[in-house]
């Protein structure tokens, strides 16, 4: 979906940078154990120090699990913008940072009867649904053979 | 001080309309009181916890205003372990001779509801649609059968087998057997686990009375013991629900480092126990849990399940009672449910669904969100 950037906003501050030509997911690096971890934050889960910076994670990396959500999640929480008749299966899975983390994301694809564990991935951030007259822009992971 | 079960009290999982949750925990409690012959009033402490129908220590306005100890306990799906443990750790601190644990519940029905920020998470995990159980289960016992080769064949003999349990068990809520057939073909949920292959929100409750080891046979000729209880939380790097970003470097879950611990307590091993109850929130649980709780290695439950292993009348069966397929997860007394079946089969009063051959030690095991586990050993 194509996006007004001008009238957009992220799904969370500090997930991602936007506005962006070329967003990057932002992560948090430990200055004293080197875990990365996503969301940032500013402890260390690994190690409990308190010294922590914020990094862009790669753009690409490799399908580690995925599941397919086959119903229409409940409102509350759920803010997307399916009906029970337009519904599709949507794609959720861990995606394989090089020598960063393991990033949970919901996947973006064509087919989700195509996915496969090991398979390159890339990071999109596209329009998810609309709030208060904006669209409201979020991260997902699309199989590379579908964008190249 | 070691400590012993003397009675034990369930009121029926499921559906029970009309009845408050509160109701089928007070049943369970006069039920256990009523199995170990003792009253209300002697009892002297007790742990109770319900995550969905009110407070637990509301059941004294039920059994009676005694002035007890009672603690409620909150712990998600490992709940009514943690009242057991706590009740546990009572009586063997030498601070009390006796008293309760218990658990009762009533859920709507329905997928459990989760609310991301209650834990720890940003609203937007659930906006976007990510704050769903069954995703993670599909997500962990997908990657496990790509590493070690299970296949869907053993995800439907789990759900048929515990369905078939469930059917000798009048407490169970489902008492329908489900053929390979009608698991198999179920609607997808979260692939690659199906509807027949979940456990459900439902309701029930079960208690227990507890005492020092060495008064138990002043109340019971079939006292069970409690050989070792363990609750261990995640460590960075396993793989938990609602787990944003996974570490690269894999540690052990939880239900290793309990099951290790209580093994190490009880001074025995996986093979010295004949029959267990391995938490089986879905078939791809059980799977994982039969290796996380040292019984086999990874991969070998293919085999394990074609050759009927965990049947009844297996070399270890698991789930006896049906587990959480058949039982459904009432959260507060689930654990507790565990506990009492496999102290109902080392008492052999379990009926239809008998281990043979006297089984004399047995296993619990509950796992829960945020990634939590409980095990127990117990012996007679
Ligand atoms: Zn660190």
């Amino acid at each position: 979906m194509a996006i007004n950037v001008a009238n957009s906003e992220p799904i969370a501050e500090g997930l991602f940078t936007w506005p962006s030509n070329d967003p990057r997911l932002l992560g948090s690096k430990c200055n004293n154990c080197g875990v990365v971890v996503f969301p940032a934050q500013s402890s260390c889960p690994a190690c409990s120090s308190t010294s922590t910076e914020t990094i862009e994670l790669e753009r690409k990396g490799k399908l580690w699990t995925y599941t397919i959500q086959c119903f229409l999640p409940n409102r509350p929480p759920y803010e997307g913008p399916e009906t029970p008749a337009t519904f599709k299966p949507f794609g959720v899975g861990y995606v394989e940072l090089p020598d960063q983390t393991r990033v949970e994301a919901r996947i973006k694809t064509n087919d989700v009867s195509k996915l496969k564990i090991g398979m390159d991935m890339e990071l999109v951030v596209e329009k998810f649904m609309e709030r208060n007259g904006k669209d409201v822009v979020a991260f997902f992971f699309q199989p590379a053979d579908e964008l190249n | 001080m070691d400590v012993a079960i003397i009675g034990l009290g369930m009121h029926p999982f499921g559906r029970t309309d009309g009845v408050s949750g509160l109701e089928q925990g007070a049943y369970a409690a006069r039920k256990a009181l009523e199995d170990a012959g003792v009253d209300w009033s002697d009892m002297q402490f007790a742990y109770g916890g319900s995550a969905a129908a009110g407070n637990a220590d509301a059941l004294v306005s039920k059994l009676g205003l005694t002035g007890l100890q009672f603690i409620n306990v909150a712990n998600g799906c490992a709940t009514g372990g943690s009242a057991l443990q706590s009740a546990y750790m009572a009586i063997q601190s030498g601070m009390f001779d006796i008293g309760m644990a218990v658990g009762f519940d009533k859920h709507p029905r329905g997928a459990f509801t989760v609310d991301p920020e209650a834990s720890g998470l940003g609203k937007w995990y659930g906006d976007i649609g990510m704050a769903l159980t069954p995703q993670f289960f599909g997500m962990k016992i997908q990657r496990y059968m790509h590493e070690f080769g299970i296949s869907e064949d053993a995800l439907v003999r789990v759900a048929v087998k515990n369905y078939r349990n469930g059917v000798l068990n009048p407490n169970a809520w489902r008492k329908k057997a489900f053929s390979y057939e009608d698991v198999a073909t179920s609607d997808m949920v979260a692939d690659p686990l199906r509807k027949y292959m979940f456990c459900s929100p439902a309701e029930g409750g079960c208690a227990m009375i507890l005492c020092r080891a060495d008064k138990a046979r002043q109340y019971t000729s079939k006292p069970v013991f409690l050989k070792a209880v363990s609750v261990k939380t995640r460590n960075f790097g396993s793989f938990e629900v609602f787990t944003q970003a996974q570490a690269l470097n894999r540690a052990d879950a939880p239900t290793m480092k309990a099951s290790k611990a209580a093994f190490e307590f009880a001074g025995i091993g996986p093979e010295d126990i004949d029959v267990a109850q391995l938490q089986d929130t879905e078939s791809g649980a059980e799977i994982m849990h039969m290796a996380e709780n040292g019984f086999c290695k990874d991969g070998e439950q293919e085999k394990w399940l074609r050759e009927g292993y965990t049947e009844i009348n297996g070399k270890l069966p698991v789930n006896t009672d049906g587990g959480c397929l058949a039982n459904g997860e009432p959260i507060g007394a689930s654990g507790l449910r565990q506990v009492h079946e496999i102290a109902l089969q080392l008492r052999g009063d379990a009926g239809a669904r008998q281990v043979p051959n006297q089984p004399k030690t047995g296993y619990t095991h509950v796992y829960g969100a945020p990634g939590l586990s409980g095990v127990t050993i117990l012996s007679r």
